[in-house]
């Protein structure tokens, strides 16, 4: 019998677990249907000549642990850029920077400086509970022993540890709307709107909605400021792949696994779409989980209720991300040409914000969306011909699900787009060489992104530490015995952290049970 | 003369509870209140002539049953009267009826789909458990889980208890339930829209959300978790409209010795040597007591009653961030005759239960989305009941009473200030709606009570006229209701407390932030406590 | 639109035999089973169990909860709904079946007739429309429920093979027990299988409600010479638990409705282990009940000879020491064995065989209560079981 593990996928999740199990001396193959490693985290060409990250462009909270423990600088992995500032373009006149501590400049109210200093640094600290318990497996909801109990015990005793003040303001802000924060930590509009969307990207959560405050601090779990690696997105997935193979690892690309193949409750290897069978000891999935059960494992193999919740687990993406090939560097309104490599956003206020999330609850896009702009190849000019430039965009809201389909009104939603670059970057249309817009539903089918979910799921109380990504799975083993999950979908969630990757590969070594 | 034992400042129920049960304890109690009548928002006025209105709060389920039981309202002349039916109209000339009866209700759902009327079951069950669990932490003070005192250790350690009792797959759902939008927690449940629509309606009454707002599934819970009888889930009416509630208890009160003032309103509360001697009125009359506890809501507490130098500032902000929106309005309406409802057909006993006109949740959340630009919605939600047809003391035989509850009204329009247009405006839309599903309703309409924001604040002295004294959000309940620190009843400086519906549990009609109030007092006092504990479900 | 609302008019439905169960109501008693109104007693209840033990009698189990799963994933999806091999239910044969969730607590019970290769009907007493489809996510299968669309009437006692001769149902007498076959009935198809809820020889008759008025008088024609008579839910219940046989709701609580936990039960808990299999490699609850199995069962059901006269309704059971270990949760005088048996549900690990118990009984005589201590005997089975029952050619008498 095989001893081999299988991995689903070689997204950033599923080479960190795959690094892991092979430097624990397994023997480890991955999978992966596209003919890059890195999945979601990728840099691959849009148009000839053109380079851009295909979906995350700035990274904020690599793990600094996966990054030693496996030596990732040997394997190629650098910044570009270390920390980038955030730039919230202001349609009237300056924009707003600041660097995640501190308002740099453009404040229209002078009181926001100190309050955004104190601010940034209340939840970095109560970000930092949180990210405690990104390395470990969640706690269960079981008081059966003290051995069970434990993990709970420990958590409860961390907030304690915050201090009464610091725990009274996490256990009133973790469900909180961002926007009852901001108003009453702020008074202008720029910054509001932009810490608005460090809150509500990627999700399908407008400011006003509970469970903002929770996606800002998962935000800020990371860095106060995200990165650009050099290469892109991709290079960090790359360099994964190379730590990975340096430890044993397989990875075979072009390889689309269309089925794991489940006997006797047990899972004992895939079915590639191709036909071929690949017997396995162990599977783990680096897929999100609704692409798991319900395409390759499926449903019928687990209980009927735990089959019920997966089936309700949110899930709809309302990030698309637009791509343009430039032949010149856009002019911002009032931003410095220092600045323009930095994070600039569309987003002048948390009404706007607001706004644009509405028509995404009703099935159609923002007519006014907010956009995080990147244009990677000011700090890494390799991706675009000389003097070219690539710009990256994350906009928000085009759901999934749009009324109508996204195939009529995909190029009516790039023009609106082009539209609002226009406006806050006048004559950036005649720099045009190229573009290509990937809505949810690209990513869905090019990425497997279940809904074109940029985290496997809603990052939500209801779908948080134990919960995610549904209570029965919160901890990585699944009820299919030999089968586990890795991906964002599980704790801890979304963003290029590879923190489920390291998890999970402790859980495979452990035999871990769901 | 002008010294008490305790002041209570405002005669609401809550107020007039925990001066009855403080009173029972042998307590000189004075109950002041600003308004030439008492009541708060339980009230009975005749505005239009043979006329009651329950002009504020309208129906009667949370009133808890211990409270009812140990202050003896029975005989104090308050008898609830419980109310069958309800219905939500469809556009399309249908309506998906409220039968009391379980097995009728699950085929009535059935009409619209077939699944649906047995996830109905479970979903009954679902939010029945939760009841349950939440009911349990009615009538006690909620802990601190900062503090390292024994009492908030072994209320922790009981909850803990409680929740742990569940089992880890119920806890899940606790947590799910407690943090999920109301939409989407029935769409875990639901397949049809009208089902859905007709469920949604208690997710969001009082609040300042929408139905996809997270946090809105416990809202639900506020009004499914009373009961009458027993019968949980089960609403009534007080007989002789909601102000027999406050009549009842300010019977109770002064049949214990307590006193009420009315036309005294409160200007401030007089803190000298850090320490609460008495309040002084808005005429500069004194009135002195060890012990003062405001039923206002925590902004007019800590804001209005008590000097800025008594303040800390940083409880100040807290004040200041509370979140106490309006969002609802009410129309009070006195009719000439029954108005016919097409859908509902003749003598149809639904009618008798709470009326609904939105049959989708995207109807739901766009009315949020127009009191989120500053506009009453243009498709509102109302809540519509008839209770002169179960209450024949509202108004005079084959003439009725119907209270119609609105959301979502914004406490500005557009920014500023109601004005009178407004609200001629505002009622033109509410009976535009009605009038789509009862042709002649404006026909029979000889007297209508339009109450925005601005009417409730100015008379009730709700701020901004949120019923609830403040949202109904996690970061607002139990230990945080009205904000961290100050969840046990007891305010910022010595001898000062709170007992409004700002307080743990909240709103509606219930009296146990009153009683609970009550009970924290008499054990800083000292003296025995005269407030009942919680009855078990079990 | 929707379905005009004249539904409503009748709050309790009317079973499709409800013309013919009037008639026969000389008492005019009922109670509700779910939608429907269904007769507790037609003349005398003694004299109704009598006719069921004696000769032969008809309950109407129309409102029985029925659906109709088909599809080409239809074994595969019983297979993972219920806890025993459903494969082993072959074509025309019935099977009777639990289902969990997923913490391996009792939902239901019912019968599964596999009407067709690949087209199966359960009955349940319970509500399934919302289990089955959670259950349904991840298979190929339609499920329908069919309650109104089939009438069904229970034949049961000595003479019932006998009455479905008369009837004209050659060849009847052969058909085993659990098994089914169809009969022309004028235009209609009759479905007749050897099932029952009494421990005794009995059929039940499906049919198309168009047809239920006219199976009823020809029924009770072709009876008329073998003693047939109606039966009342009363009486039906005397035989049920005369055979051991438990009842959602009062033996059990099914798991989708409880509210409180450590409510339901197991099919180990319910003495049910025989319709668990564990070399199915998926049903639901599976996981929990290999974990039960290992770690024990927290309750036992446990059939109950009470010593004395005193039916041991809503008994407390107690050890020998005197400690409250269960309550019981059916019982009976039973005209059989002239005893007075219950069903309980005892904590682990009191009610084994043999072992003493006691039960705690009030009763009342002329509006005097009293109290009495009484010893159990824990039973091996049920307290009735006639040959009869699994005889096959049937007894005529």
């Amino acid at each position: 019998m095989t001893k081999r593990i299988i991995i689903v996928g070689a997204g950033h999740n599923g080479l960190v677990c795959a690094a892991y199990l092979a430097r624990a001396g397994r023997e480890v193959l991955v999978l992966e249907a596209n003919a890059q490693v890195g999945g979601a985290a990728v840099t691959r060409t849009f148009a000839p000549g053109y380079q851009v990250p295909a979906v995350a462009h700035l990274l904020y909270g690599f793990d600094p642990a996966i990054e030693r423990e496996l030596q990732l600088r040997q394997h190629g992995f650098t910044d570009a850029k270390s920390r980038v500032l955030t730039v919230a373009l202001n349609p009237d006149g300056a924009p707003l920077v600041h660097d995640g501590r501190e308002v740099v400049s453009g404040l229209s109210h002078a009181e926001d400086r100190q309050a955004f200093t104190d601010f940034m640094h209340k939840m970095r600290r109560l970000a930092a509970l949180l990210k405690r318990q990104h390395g470990r497996t969640p706690p269960q909801l079981t008081w059966a022993s003290w051995r069970d109990a434990w993990p709970l015990v420990r958590l409860a005793l961390q907030m304690r540890l915050l201090g009464r003040a610091d725990m009274r303001e996490l256990l009133r802000m973790i469900t909180m709307p961002m926007h009852d924060v901001l108003e009453e930590s702020f008074a202008g509009d720029l910054l509001k709107g932009a810490l608005a969307v460090d809150a509500v990207l990627g999700t399908k959560l407008g400011p006003r909605s509970g469970n903002t405050v929770l996606n800002f601090l998962h935000r800020y779990t990371g860095a106060s400021a995200p990165r650009v690696p050099v290469g892109g997105m991709g290079a960090v997935s790359e360099s994964l792949a190379s730590a990975a193979r340096a430890a044993g690892v397989q990875i075979r690309l072009g390889a689309r696994v269309a089925a794991i193949n489940i006997e006797s409750g047990r899972a004992t290897g895939v079915t590639l779409a191709s036909g071929e069978v690949i017997a396995a000891s162990t599977v783990v999935s680096g897929a999100d989980p609704k692409t798991t059960f319900e395409r390759l494992v499926g449903l019928q193999y687990l209980e009927a209720e735990l089959a019920r919740r997966i089936h309700h687990m949110r899930c709809e993406g309302t990030a698309a991300k637009l791509h343009v090939a430039l032949r010149a560097l856009p002019q911002f309104k009032g931003v410095d040409a220092a600045l323009v490599g930095e994070r600039l956003l569309i987003a002048p206020s948390a009404l706007y914000v607001d706004e644009a999330f509405n028509p995404a609850k009703y099935g159609e896009y923002s007519t006014d969306p907010i956009v995080e702009i990147s244009i990677p190849s000011i700090a890494d000019p390799t991706l675009a011909p000389a003097g070219h430039h690539v710009l990256s965009a994350i906009v928000q809201y085009a759901p999934a699900h749009l009324n109508g389909g996204w195939e009529a009104q995909r190029a009516a939603f790039e023009a609106r787009v082009l539209a609002v670059l226009e406006r806050y970057a006048p004559g950036f249309g005649s720099h045009i060489v190229a573009t290509e817009l990937l809505t949810p539903a690209d990513l869905e089918t090019q990425f497997g992104l279940r809904g074109g979910h940029w985290h496997h799921g809603e990052l939500t109380l209801d779908q948080y530490l134990t919960l995610r990504p549904v209570p029965g799975l919160g901890h990585y083993a699944t009820p299919v015995q030999a089968l586990y999950l890795c991906g964002a979908g599980c704790h801890p969630g979304g963003g290029v952290m590879g923190r489920a990757g390291r998890n999970a590969a402790r859980v495979v070594l452990q035999g871990g049970v769901s | 003369m002008n010294k008490a034992d305790v002041i209570v400042v405002g005669a609401g129920h809550n107020g007039l509870t925990s001066a009855a049960f403080l009173a029972k304890a042998g307590l000189k109690v004075l109950v002041l209140e600003k308004n030439p009548w008492i009541g708060g928002a339980a009230v009975s006025r005749s505005l239009h002539k043979d006329w009651i209105y329950s002009n504020c709060s309208y129906v009667c389920s949370l009133l808890r049953p211990e409270i009812f039981r140990e202050l003896e309202l029975g005989k104090h002349g308050l008898h609830v009267v419980p109310y069958g039916g309800g219905v939500t109209f469809t556009r399309d000339g249908d309506i998906l009826g409220n039968y009391v009866d379980e097995e009728v209700k699950r085929r009535e759902i059935m009409r619209y789909s077939a699944r649906d009327g047995d996830a109905y079951l479970r979903y009954s069950r679902d939010v029945m458990r939760q009841c349950r669990l939440v009911r349990s932490l009615l009538m006690r003070t909620p802990p601190d889980p900062t503090s390292w005192r024994w009492r908030d250790l072994t209320e922790m350690r009981h909850i803990g208890r409680e929740f742990a009792a569940l089992g880890p797959a119920v806890l899940a759902d606790t947590i799910r339930f407690h943090t999920m939008s109301i939409a989407d927690y029935l769409n875990e449940y639901f397949e049809s829209d009208v089902v859905k629509a007709n469920l949604a309606g208690s997710g969001i009454i009082g609040t300042a959300l929408g139905v996809q707002s997270p946090g809105t599934a416990y809202v639900l819970l506020h009004h499914y978790m009373g009961d009458v009888d027993g019968q949980m889930g089960a609403w009534g009416f007080a007989r002789g409209g909601m102000g027999a509630v406050s009549q009842a208890l300010a019977s109770a009160l002064t049949s214990f010795g307590g006193t009420i003032k009315v036309d005294a309103p409160v200007a401030q509360i007089v803190v000298r040597g850090g320490r609460v001697r008495g309040v002084a009125l808005d005429n500069g009359d004194e009135y002195s007591a060890p012990v003062v506890i405001s039923g206002l809501d925590p902004k007019r507490t800590f804001l209005g009653l008590l000097a800025s130098g008594d303040l800390d500032p940083a409880i100040a902000k807290r004040a200041r961030d509370f979140k106490i929106r309006g969002s609802s309005g009410k129309l009070n309406i006195a009719l000439d005759g029954l108005p016919t409802f097409p859908a509902l057909g003749k003598n149809n006993p639904l009618a008798a239960g709470d009326m609904h006109f939105l049959d989708s949740l995207e109807r739901y959340e766009r009315a949020y989305d127009d009191w989120k630009r500053g506009m009453w919605s243009r498709d509102p939600y109302l809540d519509l009941l008839i209770p002169s047809l179960t209450d024949p003391t509202m108004a005079p035989p084959g003439k009725h009473f119907m209270s119609v509850f609105v959301q979502y009204v914004p406490v500005k329009v557009k920014g500023q200030d109601w004005t009178d247009a407004d609200r001629e405006a505002f009622k033109k839309t509410v009976f535009q709606q009605i009038s789509r599903y009862s042709p002649d309703f404006e026909s029979l309409v000889l007297h209508a009570e339009v109450r925005t924001p601005r009417e409730l604040e100015a008379e009730v002295g709700l701020t901004e006229g949120n019923i609830f004294q403040g949202e109904l959000t996690f970061d607002q309940l139990l230990f945080n209701r009205p904000f961290p620190g100050f969840a046990q009843y007891r305010g910022p400086v010595k001898g000062m407390y709170m007992c409004g519906s700002g307080t743990h549990p909240g709103g509606g009609v219930m009296a146990a932030p009153g009683a609970n109030a009550a009970r924290e007092v008499l054990l800083d006092l000292k003296r025995g406590n005269t407030v009942p504990n919680g009855w078990s479900d079990d | 639109m929707r379905t005009p609302r004249e539904h409503f008019r009748l709050v309790v439905k009317y079973t499709p035999f409800h013309s013919r169960t009037v008639a026969a109501n000389e008492l005019n008693l009922w109670h509700r089973w779910r939608d429907y109104s269904v007769a507790d007693a037609y003349f005398d209840v003694s004299l109704e169990y009598t006719a069921l033990r004696n000769t032969c009698a008809v309950f109407d189990i129309s409102p029985m909860t029925k659906h109709r799963i088909t599809g080409p994933d239809a074994l595969a999806f019983m297979n993972r709904l219920v806890t025993r091999d459903v494969a082993k239910i072959k074509p025309g044969r019935v099977g009777y079946a639990v289902w969990c969730d997923e913490q391996g607590q009792v939902v239901d019970d019912g019968t599964i007739f596999h009407l067709s290769p690949g087209v199966y009907r359960l009955c349940s007493q319970e509500r399934q429309l919302d289990w089955l489809h959670t259950a349904r996510l991840g298979f190929d299968v339609t499920v329908v429920e069919e309650t109104e669309d089939v009438a069904a009437l229970s034949l049961q006692g000595p003479t019932s093979c006998a009455t479905l001769c008369a009837l004209g149902l050659t060849g009847i007498e052969t058909l085993t027990p659990f098994g089914m076959r169809t009969f022309a009935f004028g235009e209609a198809e009759l479905l007749v299988s050897r099932t029952g809820f009494t421990g005794d020889l009995g059929y039940e008759l499906w049919i198309d409600p168009a047809h239920a008025e006219a199976l009823w008088d020809a029924l009770f024609e072709a009876g008329n010479l073998y003693g047939i008579r109606p039966l009342g839910t009363h009486a039906l219940d005397i035989a049920r638990i005369e055979a051991g046989y438990i009842q959602a709701g009062v033996d059990f609580l099914p798991a989708d409705h409880a509210i409180r936990a450590d409510r339901t039960r197991s099919p180990f808990e319910l003495d049910l282990a025989w319709l668990v299999d564990f070399s199915k490699p998926h049903f639901t609850g599976r996981r929990a009940l290999l974990a039960e199995q290992s770690r024990g069962s927290r309750y036992r059901l446990v059939r109950l000879d009470v010593a004395g006269n005193k039916p041991a309704t809503d008994a407390y059971v107690y050890d020998a020491k005197r400690r409250v270990v269960g309550t019981v949760t059916s019982a009976v005088w039973s005209p059989m064995s002239k005893a007075s048996i219950a069903l309980a549900s005892v904590a682990m690990p009191h009610g084994a065989v043999g072992t003493p118990l006691w039960a705690e009984i009030y009763y009342q005589k002329e509006l005097k209560w009293n109290r009495t201590n009484v010893e159990c005997t824990v039973l091996a089975g049920p307290s009735y079981d006639p040959p009869r029952r699994k005889v096959t050619p049937a007894p005529m008498r």
